[in-house]
């Protein structure tokens, strides 16, 4: 974990950890529905348009689905544009995700990821999340707020990039984190700038310069639009990693694209993200003391998903147990990510045991009990055919 | 066909379309099965064919026709075969029945 400079540090939740570094990135065009749990981030935005602090266009719509559609009509007139968004609202978006990255849209999207309907539940998995995973937007996962905020400023970074532009979405969980309060220090608009100075969507809308933006293409078009696609997405990854390097030399916070914590002498890891792996980083050194070889693997770079330092850290390991917090109704393993880990295990020929484990599902509760029995069953080994759903009541 | 398809590579991201007014190039009636074939002879010259259809298929050209009756016309309507996609509905609308949807010569 990175060691907060207290002095400076100020108490912000992961909603307004993110709020400001909207505000610090002078984004023009905010265009935001309120959902649970993300409404504090658009709610603190406003705030900051209408005392002032932010100079930009803050466009009051009537759902996700206009949200999306607006941000990217604005992305494409050059307006460095800003939306976020949890459950229901990622799920109403879900045509338009697609519409985002099929334009290349240089858009930022923060998600409090939260458990979709039905039953109603306004508590914190990352089922939001999983069901977007295909619509060809970088992804990135944040466990602290001050790695939020740093993550939204380094996403436009990359976004705006012309070697990548596409969207990014920055998830971290609703709750555990959303609400949560912890240090973060802000580094101000001019510093944030500097760093990452506004660069338009080539192809903006401009009257001196007519384009059409969005037309259809017929079968002898679609396919080779959709090719660039995983072309950039591919792409985008060595410069996801240079912007990482360029902010940690620039205020001394680096993350890298996946982390291994703890790892040394590990036989075992866990993959998580988001929350989960701050916990176990809190808790980790006491399950080492007590006899647990095992390690973390925070998966933070989920799109494009980083396979070379995957496979880095998990060539010599025994077992690798994958939590999800998503459920993948029918799959081979019920657990999204472990069904990736397996295809990831055959295609670079790894020799790791999969432990599947669905968890956390609803925001039920995971205390260090918890975590410690994961921990173990990660130590232990053994063939685990089917998931497992912890803490699931039969 | 034989023309040369821009490969990936070469094409706009995102689809842009980066020459305005390049729609003029696409030919929209290459799928038609029945094209409008119009009796110059029993044609009124109402224009209603050239109201109806959807595509602007119709044209409407400063041509002199004597009809086998003897009647003459300024005008004469023809068809835009790069457009039409024979919907038929010039003929359907005929108040004379002077347009009659025959099958396109496939070469």
């Amino acid at each position: 974990m990175q060691a907060i400079e207290s002095k400076r540090a100020r108490p912000l939740n992961t909603n307004h950890a993110i709020a400001n570094a909207v505000k610090d990135l002078d984004v023009d065009v905010v265009s935001a529905y309120p959902i649970t749990p993300q409404t504090t981030v658009v709610e603190k935005i406003s705030e900051f348009v209408a005392k002032g602090e932010l100079e930009a266009e803050f466009i009051h719509v009537e759902s996700e689905h206009s949200a999306l559609s607006a941000a990217i009509s604005s992305s494409v007139t050059g307006a460095r544009t800003f939306t976020a968004t949890a459950s229901q609202g990622l799920a109403l978006m879900h045509e338009i995700l697609h519409i985002a990255s099929g334009l290349r849209t240089p858009l930022v999207m923060s998600v409090a990821m939260r458990s979709l309907s039905a039953p109603i539940s306004i508590w914190n998995d990352q089922g939001d999340l999983f069901n977007a995973r295909d619509a060809g937007w970088i992804i990135l996962f944040a466990h602290t707020a001050q790695e939020a905020y740093d993550s939204v400023i380094q996403a436009y970074k990359f976004v705006e990039d012309e070697r990548v532009l596409l969207p990014a979405i920055i998830a971290y969980d609703g709750y555990l984190m959303s609400h949560t309060i912890e240090p973060v220090v802000t580094e101000g608009r001019e510093r944030v700038i500097k760093f990452a100075p506004k660069r338009h969507y080539p192809y903006r809308l401009d009257p001196q310069k007519p384009v059409t933006i969005g037309p259809i293409a017929p079968p002898e078009y679609y396919y080779e639009l959709k090719y660039q696609q995983v072309k950039a997405i591919n792409g985008s990854l060595p410069i996801i990693e240079e912007v990482d390097k360029d902010f940690e030399k620039e205020f001394g916070r680096g993350y890298g694209i996946m982390e291994c914590y703890m790892c040394e002498g590990a036989d075992s890891l866990i993959m998580t993200n988001a929350s989960y792996a701050a916990s176990l980083k809190a808790f980790l050194p006491e399950f080492r003391e007590q006899g647990l070889k095992v390690g973390l693997l925070r998966l933070r770079l989920y799109r494009p998903f980083p396979l070379k330092k995957f496979v880095e850290y998990t060539s010599d390991i025994k077992n690798l147990l994958v939590v999800d917090r998503a459920i993948s109704y029918g799959a081979p393993y019920q657990g999204p990510l472990a069904n990736e880990v397996a295809g990831a295990k055959v295609k670079e020929g790894l020799g790791f045991n999969i432990i599947s484990v669905v968890a956390g599902i609803g925001q039920r509760r995971m205390d260090r009990e918890d975590f410690y029995a994961l921990a173990r069953m990660a130590h232990e080994g053994g063939r685990h055919e089917e998931t497992v759903f912890y803490g699931v009541r039969e | 066909m034989g023309e040369r398809l821009l490969s990936y590579k070469e094409m706009p991201i995102g689809g842009v379309i980066v020459n305005p007014g390049n729609s003029l190039e696409y030919k929209t009636g290459d799928w038609k099965v029945l094209i409008p074939k119009i009796n110059q002879d029993t044609c009124i010259r109402c224009r209603i064919c050239w109201y109806v259809c959807p595509d602007n298929a119709i044209k409407e050209l400063d041509r002199e026709y004597i009809t086998n009756k003897g009647r003459k016309y300024k005008i004469s309507y023809d068809v835009d075969a790069d457009f039409c996609k024979g919907c038929g509905m010039c003929a359907q609308e005929c108040p004379v029945k002077a347009i009659e949807m025959v099958p396109v010569e496939v070469e």
